[in-house]
């Protein structure tokens, strides 16, 4: 019985926090389907009267959506696709190949990760501006492409391929090249794809490097626009409702279908520690 | 293996390695030392045009730091979000674990989804729901408040309570990710210690007391660290949600930095901002460092 009792309350505290958690979610969605001035009423109504898609039609065509859509895009793919390939190899490169200054090379970089990205912002744009690389995509990317704590990550995976097995294909006339993609890149694309939704995700959702870097209204990306509009459009909750929801969307479901990888990705990163 | 060999494997590594080393020191390493250099000059709207006219000045960035009013706010405000924010948001996040964690608990995957959820989504996005949330007369936090009586609460508004509002924003989209740090933990103490514990006539509060909290000690103080560490990066609510202000009451170190560096182009004086930023960091890795060399093995 009272195995029972705690049982119930058990379930009424998670169910009660699952409400808190998603709650601000679940009426992001409600609201962006209301219509204009609905959400101003109190007490505040749950779902929409009468949905509408006017909005998601106005960010569309008059907010150009589209366009920070392919923006945000094109750098969280390219970023990562790029990211998990440099990255990748490097990773390997200090697990399993023997050079000489490898390992204090590995150690310098693991200091560098207690700097916080912040610091060389301001620089970075000087940089970037010599180089004509403000306010393109490319420049937008660039804090993404070389994650010290990505080739920390896959260093520590990459440690358990078999020297033998390296050795022997090198016996056999194999070229380091072809040794990456023959034997190392199967063996370890399970990191891979946790490297890859990580860099997605922190591209994807970046906001003040792309908010630094990214001045003309055209290449702007989601949050950066999101941001922009809701200067403009105090009033039209329901249309950043939408912008949000657009906003989302994309990282939810990328969460949804890969969450297995990020839940393995965080526990196994804690484990080590 | 042959030298041969021994060559052409050391000259894979070095071509491995370079792209990333490469991005990594002009794009991050070369920065970091620049912000240094950076903050020693007077660089500011003029040098952008004439990088000539720049001017070494030694200390004067952080003399007037130093000086500035608003700069300690931004200190204390920073300190005010991760001092009561840190902690916060590991014990809601341990309590979050704990529950999920419960041998009672069912459907134990859809309750770590749901409160992992918050933690992917986009944060400017969720700070513009969460501005609607606070709102004093439509938003449905006051609404609920209403409800036991308490309010209305210019949550946004009033310099007193904007902070706690931005501080529960990011308690909400934060737990979860120190939630699963906490569930591996859990998962690492072995059963037999609870069943030992069971046998010697423990209750539930004992089992917790004198099993779980010892066993997930070390996680604690690691969680607790790397998330204060990083409560010191705070820039992206209060940018959304108040623009640093009621009254400043929410500007934030970094905040404090963009503003200087790229709304006034004092690229010079923010510089020195990082640079601070950089220092408190530096302390609490080494805090960090020190209590795990403490920790039994």
């Amino acid at each position: 019985m009272r195995r029972k009792i705690e049982a119930v309350a058990l379930h009424a505290l998670l169910l009660l926090g699952a409400l808190l958690a998603a709650s601000p979610l679940l009426w992001m969605v409600s609201a962006s389907f209301m219509r204009s001035g609905e959400a101003n009423s109190s007490p505040p109504p749950l779902l929409p009267h009468a949905p509408t898609l006017e909005h998601y039609r106005a960010l569309l065509t008059s907010q150009s959506l589209g366009r920070y859509l392919l923006n945000s895009v094109v750098i969280s793919v390219g970023g990562t696709v790029l990211a998990v390939v440099i990255t990748g190899m490097a990773g390997y490169a200090f697990a399993k190949l023997r050079f000489r200054g490898r390992d204090s090379l590995f150690r310098a970089l693991l200091t560098g990760m207690v700097v916080p990205g912040q610091v060389a912002m301001l620089p970075m744009f000087l940089l970037l501006r010599q180089l004509g690389l403000i306010n393109t995509l490319f420049g937008a990317m660039i804090p993404v492409l070389a994650p010290i704590y990505g080739v920390f990550l896959i260093r520590q995976y990459a440690l358990s391929i078999p020297d033998d097995l390296l050795d022997a294909a090198r016996l056999d006339g194999a070229s380091e090249l072809r040794i990456f993609h023959a034997i190392v890149l199967p063996t370890i694309a399970p990191v891979l794809v946790t490297l890859g939704v990580f860099t997605f995700l922190s591209a994807w959702n970046d906001f003040m490097w792309p908010l630094i870097v990214l001045s003309d209204d055209a290449r702007y990306t989601l949050p950066v626009a999101l941001a922009n509009l809701a200067g403009e459009h105090v009033q039209d909750v329901e249309l950043m409702m939408g912008g949000a929801v657009v906003t989302v969307l994309p990282v939810f479901l990328a969460f949804l279908y890969l969450q297995r990888y990020y839940i393995q990705g965080i526990m196994a990163g804690s484990v080590k520690g | 293996m042959t030298g041969e060999e021994g060559r052409a494997e050391s000259r894979a590594g070095w071509m491995f390695v370079t792209p990333a080393l490469a991005l990594i020191g002009v794009f991050f390493a070369i920065p970091v030392v620049g912000a240094f250099l950076l903050s020693f000059t007077d660089f500011d709207i003029y040098s952008i045009g004439d990088p000539a006219s720049t001017r070494f000045i030694g200390l004067d960035n952080y003399r007037t730091l130093f000086t500035s009013p608003l700069f300690w706010t931004a200190l204390k405000n920073t300190a005010y979000y991760v001092a009561v924010g840190g902690p916060l948001s590991v014990a809601v996040s341990l309590v979050a674990a704990l529950l999920v964690n419960a041998r009672l608990t069912r459907w134990k995957p859809f309750f770590r989804s749901v409160f992992f959820a918050p933690w992917v989504t986009t944060l400017v996005a969720v700070a513009l729901v969460w501005r609607y949330m606070y709102h004093p007369q439509y938003g449905p936090l006051n609404a609920v408040l209403g409800l036991v009586g308490l309010g209305p609460i210019d949550w946004l508004g009033n310099p007193r309570w904007a902070m706690p509002a931005i501080i529960l924003v990011s308690v909400w989209k934060n737990f979860g990710y120190n939630m699963l740090i906490f569930l591996a933990g859990l998962q690492n103490i072995p059963a037999e210690l609870y069943e030992a514990a069971e046998l010697d006539g423990a209750g539930a509060w004992h089992r917790f007391r004198h099993v779980t909290v010892p066993m997930l000690g070390p996680t604690f103080v690691f969680v607790g660290i790397v998330s204060m560490i990083a409560a010191f990066q705070i820039f992206s609510e209060p940018y959304v949600m108040t623009q640093g202000g009621p009254l400043k009451s929410t500007l934030t170190l970094v905040l404090y930095m963009y503003e200087q560096g790229f709304r006034w182009w004092r690229l010079g004086f923010a510089a020195s901002v990082a640079v601070v930023l950089f220092l408190l960091t530096l302390v609490g890795t080494v805090v960090q460092l020190r209590l795990r060399r403490e920790r039994p093995a």
